[in-house]
């Protein structure tokens, strides 16, 4: 199928409006494995439309053309040590691609945010404007390059987590923050469920400002690649960000808090840990089906133990309990109907199909369906920003 | 000064009997009112220059009673205003003489306060300070602290997308909301998101947040609580230039540090406070800035010390550490105070709410100061200077022919210099009917339909709050058929109503 490279704003509407089939939308094309598989349809590829047009790190603030790499951008922060608070995670390797080959427009599309979520929002809760090209073809702006913005409608939100399906973003502003000077991560180590959960709890109701918390079960803390691990235990990791004084002095606080067997990751370590918990280390390169899911924490020992009896399964949480990562086989319905009834009865919340084979996806719808009020109102807004319906057929909704 | 809104519907208005009788079926009876007297509470918000009694108040207790209100009303083509404590600053909940104005006072319970998920599930009705009062006892706060917050409710904090002194550090209502039930005009009762992050599907608690009432009528909010800082501490530092304090503002952020608040008043508002409040400010100084530090105690240590750095680089000529918890609501005291305190300098005062990038600052405050003598009108500033939020308070004497409607000249001016050099029209308090007509400034013609085509997903027949936010009404069906060139529409000499 043909492939149009976009290299401007005044292109993509022209392609837009002289559109005579739907098309389908992608950045560098990492997450083409997430969501329903795509039509044969002429694709439309941003990857060419990149750079940072403009950052100005007292201001936070940075502006980037949609195909620029998430890895490109994090690495200019880096120089003045500043980043992305929200930890956008490089699902490249679960989904069978590169590392660091995602663009900004793609991360922002798909709404994702890696372990400091808790603590720092998530990618929606980053941008802070940005020009699209809308369905009718015509190019619009919304919101701002400041924090403090309510003027009009917040149509960032509605376009973090659109997959592409609204309006193709051509220009973003996104809100940048000073990067913790230090980090360390607490490990406890061999708590079952239960204890996990309260340790967790624990923390993240205490003052000690814990900015990430994962739980990981035994058999899967061995691709966490860390030694400190070893023999075999479950993982309950909580991480402490800020000065050097203070990251000590809460560690100190958090230990005498939860008391137990306990490991600690200094700095790189650390950072290598959370990377692999948000990019989903554990489950890259294995041929199951993978779900990530949302709910709320304390539903998250139901969830483990719903999984958990599934055979061949595995699962571990981030975010306090509040996210997690299931990997089951990818076989019948990939446990969609046991896994979205363990949702319920956890609480509700959503349970997507991030990875599984083509065949898969096609039966099973990957984004959790919404009831029929919202499904409607849904679709009305999808009508308003793509009368034609042009954009990512079928890529979230059959 | 006149405000131009849709024209009413004098066939509505003279059913208005035979409305509030059918209204009476679906609420308890004595939750309608008609009483010209008692309407009168309810004809305006907090932008009081702008008034107008409803048709008809309803003050409904269930979601079912709020969806039979709403279907009715659509099925009737009768306009509905939603309605909070009322302290919007904007005129979002101005009624209208054909509309009902339909106020969420009753929905006045917290739900469910729930530790381990860290939320608390509550009526729109509750104030945002109760919020806090219902979760302290465990050492748990929820964040967003709007000036207004022992008044304001958590309803209209969402609609208006409120937020408050700590909101740098913490973020605004829409960092800090999980779940929301809300009933659409039709009467659909809608339910997004829960107890879990991320609502799933389209972002629709983000929409919603920060829609002024246009889209659909909040009956539950869940929000997000956090554990109590240990400590905080705050910094009271006086500059002899905006200039100085604007550039230690900038410094703080370039260093790295994100302080939970950071407020600066120049010097009208600084005489004005100290005389109402006794704060203890400095007087000799051109404006101040209270920084507050919190978290874990040695961090708030470290970070005061660098602080206090920064700003006596930046030219900081007076400089007190709080080093009580008194010292600290002392200090916050007088912000706290500056609208009451800019009331008893001035027989009226109107308060802007524009955001500009911090580096503008001090060049925008002169600009303003050039105005006042064109404007012949005094400004008072404070300003959440952490995220570059101004407040100018506009200080006029609405008795004195030509002052409100020069006050609200200067204060357009105002607004559209904070567009010009990059900012945003308003900060936190909302467009409603104050900064409608200049939503143009910002955006486009085609911007401002993408925008009107979410109305229409919501409320295809503009029943729903309408005559705010949007300079011009365009029928849902008007607006698809749209033709746009070069960003101006076909029709952009159509009459504003
Ligand atoms: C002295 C003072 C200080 C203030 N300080 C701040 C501040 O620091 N930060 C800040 O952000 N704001 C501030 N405000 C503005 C105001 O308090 C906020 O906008 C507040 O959120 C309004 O809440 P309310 O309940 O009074 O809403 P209302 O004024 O009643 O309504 C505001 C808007 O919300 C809509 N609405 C209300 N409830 C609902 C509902 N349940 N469903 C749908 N729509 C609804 C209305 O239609 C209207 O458009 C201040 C106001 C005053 C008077």
């Amino acid at each position: 199928m043909t492939n149009i490279n976009i290299i401007s704003e005044a292109q993509l509407a022209e392609v837009v409006a002289s559109a005579t089939q739907p098309l389908n939308i992608e950045g560098r094309g990492t997450k083409r494995g997430f969501g329903r598989p795509s039509l044969p349809l002429p694709t439309v590829s941003l990857a060419a439309l990149s750079g940072v047009t403009a950052y100005e790190p007292a201001e936070l603030v940075l502006d980037a053309k949609p195909g620029t790499t998430v890895a490109d951008i994090a690495r200019l922060l880096a120089a003045q040590n500043q980043e992305l608070a929200f930890e956008p995670p490089d699902l490249g390797p679960l989904l069978g691609a590169a590392p660091d080959a995602g663009s900004i427009g793609g991360a922002i599309a798909c709404n994702l945010a890696g372990p400091r979520r808790l603590k720092a929002g998530g990618a929606r809760d980053h941008l802070l404007g940005f020009s699209a090209v809308s369905g009718r073809g015509e190019i619009f702006k919304a919101g701002g390059r400041v924090v403090k913005n309510v003027t009009g409608y917040d149509l960032c939100k509605l376009m973090a987590g659109s997959f592409g399906t609204l309006a193709i973003m051509t220009a973003l502003s996104l809100k940048v923050l000073p990067a913790p000077e230090k980090t360390r991560t607490l490990l406890l180590l061999g708590l079952d469920h239960a204890a996990a959960w309260e340790a967790m709890t624990k923390a993240l109701s205490s003052g000690h400002e814990v900015s990430a918390a994962a739980y990981v079960p035994a058999g899967l803390a061995a691709a966490l690649q860390e030694e400190r691990l070893g023999d075999g235990l479950t993982v309950t990791a909580l991480r402490l960000e800020g000065t050097a004084l203070s990251v000590a002095d809460r560690m100190a606080a958090l230990r005498a808090l939860l008391g137990g067997r306990t490991e600690e990751l200094h700095t790189a370590n650390s950072r290598a840990f959370w990377r692999r918990i948000g990019d989903v280390a554990p489950f890259v390169g294995d041929a199951r089906a993978v779900w990530r899911i949302s709910a709320p924490p304390s539903g998250g020992v139901t969830l483990a133990q719903a999984v958990e009896s599934i055979p061949g399964a595995e699962i571990y949480f981030d975010w306090g309990g509040g996210l997690a990562w299931a990997a089951v086989p990818d076989t019948g319905d990939a446990a969609a109907a046991v896994i979205r009834a363990a949702v319920a009865a956890a609480g509700g919340g959503h349970a997507t199909l991030v990875r599984a084979t083509d065949a898969t996806r096609a039966a099973v719808p990957p984004f959790q369906p919404a009831p029929p009020p919202l499904a409607a109102l849904e679709a009305r807004i999808k009508n308003v920003f793509d009368p034609r319906g042009l954009f990512n057929p079928g890529r979230m909704w059959a | 000064m006149t405000l131009c809104m849709p024209a009413p519907d004098a066939a509505v208005i003279a059913r208005r009997a035979a409305i509030a009788q059918v209204l009476r079926g679906l609420v308890p009876p004595a939750n309608v009112i008609t009483h010209e007297d008692a309407l009168k509470a309810y004809d305006s918000d907090g932008l009081t220059a702008y008034r107008q009694p409803p048709m008809i108040v309803v003050l409904p207790e269930t979601t079912a009673q709020v969806s039979a209100v709403l279907a009715y009303c659509t099925r009737e083509g009768i306009k509905v205003v939603p309605r909070g404590a009322g302290t919007g600053l904007s005129g979002g909940a101005l009624p209208l003489a054909d509309g009902i104005t339909l106020g969420l006072g009753k929905f006045n319970r917290i739900l469910e306060i729930d530790f381990p998920n860290r939320c608390i599930r509550t009526q729109p009705g509750v104030t945002n300070l109760a919020l806090t009062q219902g979760v302290a006892h465990a050492g748990f706060y929820y964040a967003p602290d709007p000036s207004s917050q022992i008044a304001c409710t958590i309803g209209g904090n969402v609609a208006e997308n409120s937020g408050g002194v700590h909101c740098l550090k913490y973020g605004v209502t829409s960092n800090n909301i999980l779940g929301l039930e809300a009933v659409m005009i039709d009467g659909t009762v809608i339910r997004i998101g829960g107890k879990h992050v991320d609502a799933g599907g389209y972002d629709l608690l983000g929409i919603m947040t920060g829609s002024e009432g246009l889209l659909a009528v909040i009956t539950e909010v869940t929000v997000r609580i956090l554990p109590k800082p240990t400590t905080a501490k705050a910094l009271l530092l006086g500059f002899p230039s905006n200039e100085t304090a604007g550039a230690c503002v900038s410094a703080v952020i370039a260093g790295g540090i994100i302080p939970a608040g950071m407020e600066m008043m120049d010097r009208p508002a600084i005489h004005a406070v100290e005389n109402f409040v006794h704060a203890g400010y400095p007087l000799d100084v051109e404006a101040i800035l209270i920084v507050e530090l919190d978290g874990p105690a040695s961090e708030v240590e470290e970070l005061i010390a660098r602080v206090e750095a920064i700003a006596r680089t930046a030219g900081a000529c007076y400089c007190r550490v709080s080093t009580t918890e008194a010292e600290r609501l002392a200090f916050w005291s007088g912000r706290k105070n500056a609208f009451p305190a800019a009331g008893r300098i001035s027989p009226d005062y109107y308060c802007m709410d524009g955001t500009i990038p911090r580096g503008a600052l001090s060049k925008v405050l002169a600009r303003m100061r050039e105005m006042e003598t064109r404007f012949g009108l005094a400004v008072a500033n404070v300003f959440h200077a952490g995220d570059g939020n101004l407040h100018p308070l506009i200080l006029y004497d609405a008795n004195k022919p030509g002052e409100l409607d020069r006050a609200e000249a200067f204060g357009a001016e105002i607004l559209k210099l904070c567009v010009e050099v990059g900012g945003v029209l308003t900060g936190e308090h909302g467009v409603g009917v104050e900064k409608r007509d200049l939503m143009p400034v910002m955006f486009n013609d085609v911007d401002l339909a993408q925008q009107q085509h979410v109305k229409c997903a919501f409320d295809p027949q503009g029943l729903l709050n309408p005559g705010k936010v949007f300079p011009t009404l365009h029928r849902c069906a008007e607006l698809g058929r749209m033709h746009v060139h070069g960003g101006k529409t076909a029709f952009a000499d159509l009459p504003r109503f």
